[in-house]
This record gives C-alpha cells, sequence and structure tokens, in this order.
C-alpha cells in the first residue's frame, strides 16, 4: 500500500470553496487510483504549510515560490476544464 | 495533519435558504450594493452577526468571490469567517443587470455577474452536500439560466435544487 499523496487545498477564508475543491479532488484522485489526503486552508497559510504536502491546489492566487507544485484552478467549482485538471494533478503527484 | 476528517461523516447542519432571503430581479449598480442588501436581510431575520456585512465587504476586497462559469451568466459567493454567523443560510439575488465582481482566480479581471450567493456559513469544512450541489449548479449553464430567470423567491428555491 502506497502512502496517500497530500494535497493543500486553498482559498480565501478555507470555508466553503476549499471544501468543495478538496472534495473533488479526493474523489477525482481515488477515481485514477491515486489515495490522497487533502487539507484546506487560507491562501495566506499556504507558505507556512506547503513544506508538508507534495501539491497545492488553490482556488485564489498564492505566492509560487514553494518548491512544491501549485495548481491555480476555479475549475472544480464551474466544472470548466475539470477532467483535465484532475489529470494534470495525477500526473504530478505519480512523479512524487 | 488531521487524516481522520477525510473518513468522517458528512456533518450538514440544515442551511436555510427562505423565500424572504431571496430577491429576484434585483435592481442594482455595484456589487457591494447587493451584498448589502443580502447581508441586511440576513441579519434582520437573525441569521448573522452586525459585523458580517463589513467583513464579506473586506474578504471581497482581499478575495474576491466571482466566478466566471461555462455559459452567459456568471455568478458569485460572497461570504465571511464563521465567527459572523448565528445560523447558516444563503441569501441569493438574480440581478436585472450584472454587476462587476473580481474574478476569484484573477483579481485583476471582471466577472460581470447575475446571480449573488451569499453564504452565511458557521462551521469551518461544513455544510459540504450544500455546497457540492452549489457547485453542480454552476456547472450546468442550463441550469443557471433557469435559476436566474425565476419569477419568485419560491421558484428559485425550487430550481436551487439545494438538499
Amino acid at each position: 500500500m502506497t502512502q496517500p499523496k497530500r494535497v493543500l487545498v486553498a482559498c480565501g477564508t478555507a470555508i466553503a470553496t476549499s471544501t468543495v475543491v478538496a472534495k473533488a479532488i479526493e474523489e477525482g484522485l481515488a477515481a485514477r487510483g491515486i489515495p490522497v489526503v487533502t487539507r484546506q486552508c487560507k491562501a495566506a497559510e499556504v507558505p507556512a504549510l506547503a513544506k508538508d504536502f507534495d501539491l497545492v491546489v488553490t482556488t485564489t492566487p498564492v505566492p509560487q515560490d514553494l518548491g512544491i507544485p501549485v495548481i491555480q484552478t476555479l475549475a472544480f467549482l464551474t466544472g470548466i476544464g475539470k477532467d483535465q485538471v484532475l489529470d494534470q494533478i495525477a500526473d504530478i503527484l505519480r512523479k512524487r | 495533519m488531521d487524516e481522520g476528517r477525510r473518513e468522517a461523516p458528512p456533518a450538514t447542519p440544515e442551511v436555510v435558504v427562505s423565500p424572504r432571503l431571496i430577491m429576484v430581479r434585483m435592481k442594482a449598480s455595484s456589487a457591494e450594493e447587493v451584498i448589502r442588501h443580502l447581508a441586511a436581510r440576513l441579519e434582520e431575520e437573525g441569521f448573522v452577526r452586525p459585523s458580517f456585512v463589513e467583513a464579506v465587504l473586506e474578504r471581497e476586497r482581499t478575495n474576491p468571490t466571482g466566478l466566471p462559469l461555462a455559459g452567459d451568466l456568471h455568478v458569485a459567493i460572497p461570504h465571511a469567517d464563521v465567527e459572523h454567523v448565528i445560523v447558516p443560510a444563503l441569501a441569493i439575488a438574480t440581478l436585472e443587470r450584472p454587476v462587476a465582481f473580481r474574478n476569484m482566480a484573477n483579481p485583476e479581471e471582471i466577472v460581470w455577474t447575475s446571480v449573488v450567493i451569499v453564504m452565511a456559513l458557521n462551521e469551518p469544512h461544513g455544510q459540504i452536500e450544500m455546497l457540492r450541489r452549489l457547485a453542480q449548479l454552476f456547472q450546468d449553464p442550463e441550469r443557471v439560466q433557469r435559476v436566474y430567470e425565476s419569477s419568485s423567491p419560491e421558484e428559485l428555491i425550487e430550481r436551487l435544487g439545494l438538499p
């Protein structure tokens, strides 16, 4: 059993938006055979937390120089490009 | 980190969606005006504290909530930290003419918004089922259009399709 990949999910307040995104990532990655663990946070908390994660997925801008990949997307809210983003996340996590 | 949370049963306390919190075909000229109207309604009805409105406006300045959708109609989901909320509820306006929100993903960009859903949520990471249903709605332009065309609060609530 491989370790689940760790995905940090950020939005403005860590209340609503990241809840939807985290669920969609867990389900979408499970469907692609990649177990993930998510944690939600505010965008402002990302720099302090990033080192413990494999990937940051955020709806709102965060710094890019975190030392781990960052995907910024509204796809999990708007549906636009959702499958492509899930494939992209899966690719990144498979390599980590 | 909190690995157990993923397995927790869906904590979905009821989110009130009442006709008294819905304004169809509102005439408004700015995002702030819409937010002030809806927040005032939430406050009058006892769902949020007086601090809610300024908290939402401030959050909108720093982390805007406009969402450009696949169809012609776009939405915004203004909200604030849980401490300003007493009972979870949604206050919704459809606008005769769109107003300018800024894009959640790119605050430099304007999203002309026709449906505004002010979310008063009192539990971080909660109300998952409601949020999922909203996201499903946003992903279906025809349903967004039907919600927008609702002629009464009751009709709008029915078309929202929330639990």
